[in-house]
């Protein structure tokens, strides 16, 4: 189990549209959100929260253009470099007939690149347990953190009230 | 039906007013559960059939591929017609995830894990028998370009069947990746809900997800590129298996239809997979309110469409045929229709293009009785179509003297059958140990596609207060 060593308190939610307002205002009153936790993808929860755009398709582009490279290049070099050969009376470079594995390999490039990419910078792998505030935010609850350096317990807890959370706890993390 | 967020000439895509935990309940409980005896039963029949089907597997690696009736002219039987059809079988399964992510279709989300599933197993099947059919099993990875110590000699990068070996690998791991990361999120639902060993399993299968807000962004980001990618491929995938025809000289293959009208056929017969499938699964696992009549009506549209452009395709080759005045293409067309294998192509219209017109009639679209036949109806027009295309274009070619008549030995129809219980086997330990409906993506529709409102300051637990706040709702508007 990985350890962050943070005191985080944190309030449970019953809905995501609680879950929005609450988010939206504790954006408004510059409180430093450490995390939130939903049992699914709730459409502007990261604008709320002001996250950044994920830059993972920027990712996926350059490893397909990889791709692309890799097969057209490779596919080249091996047909008039190391090894041209005639095969039915067609040129050495036979770019047309390049096109449907130079297409695969973009394919395959980019999928796994972002993949991969994905799971790393997420810090999820087989093995990993990431520590989990409430086991109940991958049925049906929704969880908003405050790290406790950030946001002092009362100051928390009146948040919590007054945004309609169910329950407020406190853990270690 | 009042109004909330629920556009009212649509019909709701989950049903029985369901609260978020109880759509965890629901679909976590198969996994949950100790099997029934149907499952039991029905484990062991498609274990033993897989058995057999590995039985004549070992048969045809000891004795060879002169097992199987193939011959000088018939080159191909068989194999390719089983490989093309599971092939085609898998393509619902992407355009379910895929394509119809991209026209934000909402009801893709009750069959889109089941249908991915389908469509892993049916490649895994078809992968099976090009890999036999090369006889030597233990040097197929010559397939690939490597560096070795022949020179280094290379594949031949001209040719479809090359293209075909990228292609299928291609598609198998970028569908195993896409339905995978899918599953992620749901198996940490699972782990949450276990305890001992059983949460040990889920916690190394989920990867230890948490459902961070930022790891959410990056997943749907992730899933949307995924489906962006999956696209063109899913349509590449069919178009190159069909170039391993129509690259040949050989008449009735070497058409320029082929690649449509093979990526047509193989939607529809995966669809009508996806149906026999779930149709089962919703009976058995009691998923009615998660894949209803609505997935099956809309699902047995996509099948009456492309069994239509089917039926058109096999027209336009007649009519090109006819019209083209090569008298060759003209006969393999003529044999095609009236030759010795009259009676499967007699099979292929009967059931490809004429029976799935019973669907213009609404109430047969939305029968279970009748979705369920069809779709096996489907399925045997499917596999007639592969095996008209192949032997009876293998059977009668320039030269009569080679002219001969393929039917399959028991080694032949025994991996066939044996790749029908490797699918099924596999299908069964999937509904055991993942969701087969996406927890979270059912979840994630629930309001807009659900059959309740749920207000601000709700708790979503009683039909009454959905029913009264649902009306306190729709006089606002």
């Amino acid at each position: 189990m990985r350890q962050y060593n943070k005191e985080v308190i944190y309030g449970i939610y019953n809905d995501e549209e609680i879950l929005l307002q609450a988010v939206r205002k504790a954006k408004s009153a510059h409180m430093e959100i450490m995390d939130v936790y939903t049992p699914f993808p709730v459409h502007g929860l990261d604008h709320a929260m002001g996250l950044s755009e994920s830059r993972l398709h920027q990712a996926g582009f350059i490893y397909g253009a990889l791709g692309t490279l890799t097969a057209f290049l490779g596919m080249s070099w091996i047909f008039t470099q190391d090894w041209p050969t005639i095969f039915g009376g067609k040129p050495y470079w036979p770019v047309p007939s390049f096109i449907p594995i130079t297409f695969e390999l973009t394919v395959l490039f980019a999928a796994w690149g972002m993949t991969i990419t994905f799971y790393t910078i997420c810090g999820l792998w087989p093995g990993v347990s990431n520590p989990q505030l409430d086991l109940r935010t991958t049925d049906d609850k929704f969880c908003l953190a405050f790290d406790k350096d950030e946001v002092s317990e009362d100051e928390a807890k009146a948040f919590f009230q007054s945004t309609g959370a169910e329950e407020v706890n406190s853990k270690n993390i | 039906m009042a109004g909330g967020y629920v556009a009212p000439v649509r019909r709701p895509l989950v049903e029985g007013h369901k609260s978020y935990h109880q759509i965890t309940e629901d679909l976590c409980s198969p996994t949950e559960r100790t099997p029934s005896r149907a499952w039991i039963i029905a484990f062991t029949l498609s274990v033993a059939v897989l058995a057999f089907g590995l039985f004549c597997i070992v048969w045809t690696i000891w004795m060879g591929t002169g097992s199987w009736n193939l011959n000088r002219t018939i080159g191909w039987g068989y194999d390719i017609t089983n490989f093309v059809w599971w092939i085609g079988i898998g393509h619902a399964g992407t355009l379910i995830s895929a394509i119809l992510m991209l026209f934000r279709q909402r009801w893709r989300t009750g069959v889109n894990r089941a249908a991915e599933a389908m469509t892993i197993f049916a490649v895994i099947c078809a992968a099976l028998f090009p890999v036999i059919h090369v006889g030597r099993v233990w040097v197929v990875y010559y397939f690939f370009p490597y560096p070795n110590t022949r020179g280094s000699l290379w594949p031949n990068f001209n040719s479809p069947l090359l293209w075909d070996v990228f292609a299928i690998s291609t598609y198998f791991s970028v569908s195993l990746l896409f339905w995978y990361t899918g599953l992620v999120p749901d198996f940490a639902t699972l782990r949450n809900r276990a305890s001992g060993l059983r949460k040990k399993i889920y916690n190394t299968l989920s990867f230890g997800w948490t459902g961070s807000a930022k790891h959410w962004q990056r997943w749907e980001s992730l899933s949307l590129v995924l489906a962006g990618l999956s696209t063109p491929l899913v349509l590449s995938v069919h178009t190159i298996v069909s170039f391993d025809f129509a690259t040949s000289v050989i008449p009735g293959w070497h058409t320029t239809i082929f690649p449509p009208y093979f990526v047509a056929g193989a939607i529809f017969s995966g669809f009508a997979m996806v149906q026999t499938l779930m149709i089962i699964t919703r009976k058995i696992l009691k998923l009615e309110e998660y894949i209803t009549l609505e997935h099956i009506e809309s699902m047995n549209k996509v099948i009456l469409v492309t069994g239509t452009i089917v039926g058109v395709a096999y027209l336009t080759e007649l009519f090109i045929a006819w019209y083209s005045g090569y008298v060759y293409e003209q006969f393999a067309f003529f044999n095609r229709a009236m030759g010795i294998y009259w009676w499967s192509y007699f099979g292929m219209m009967a059931c490809n293009v004429i029976s799935p017109q019973i669907f213009w009639v609404k109430k047969y679209r939305r029968s279970i009785f009748v979705t369920f036949f069809m779709s096996i109806f489907v399925n045997i027009g499917m596999w007639f179509e592969r095996f008209v295309i192949i032997a009876t274009t293998l059977a009668r070619d320039y030269l009569p003297s080679s002219w001969s008549y393929y039917y399959p030995t028991w080694v032949e129809i025994g991996i066939f059958v044996g790749t029908i219980g490797l699918f099924f086997t596999l299908y069964m330990i999937f509904t055991r140990v993942a969701p087969v409906v996406a927890i979270a993506e059912v979840k994630h529709i629930l309001k807009v596609g659900g059959d309740q409102y749920i207000g601000e300051n709700r708790t979503h637990t009683s039909h009454q207060a959905h029913e009264s706040h649902s009306e306190a709702h729709s006089e606002n508007h």
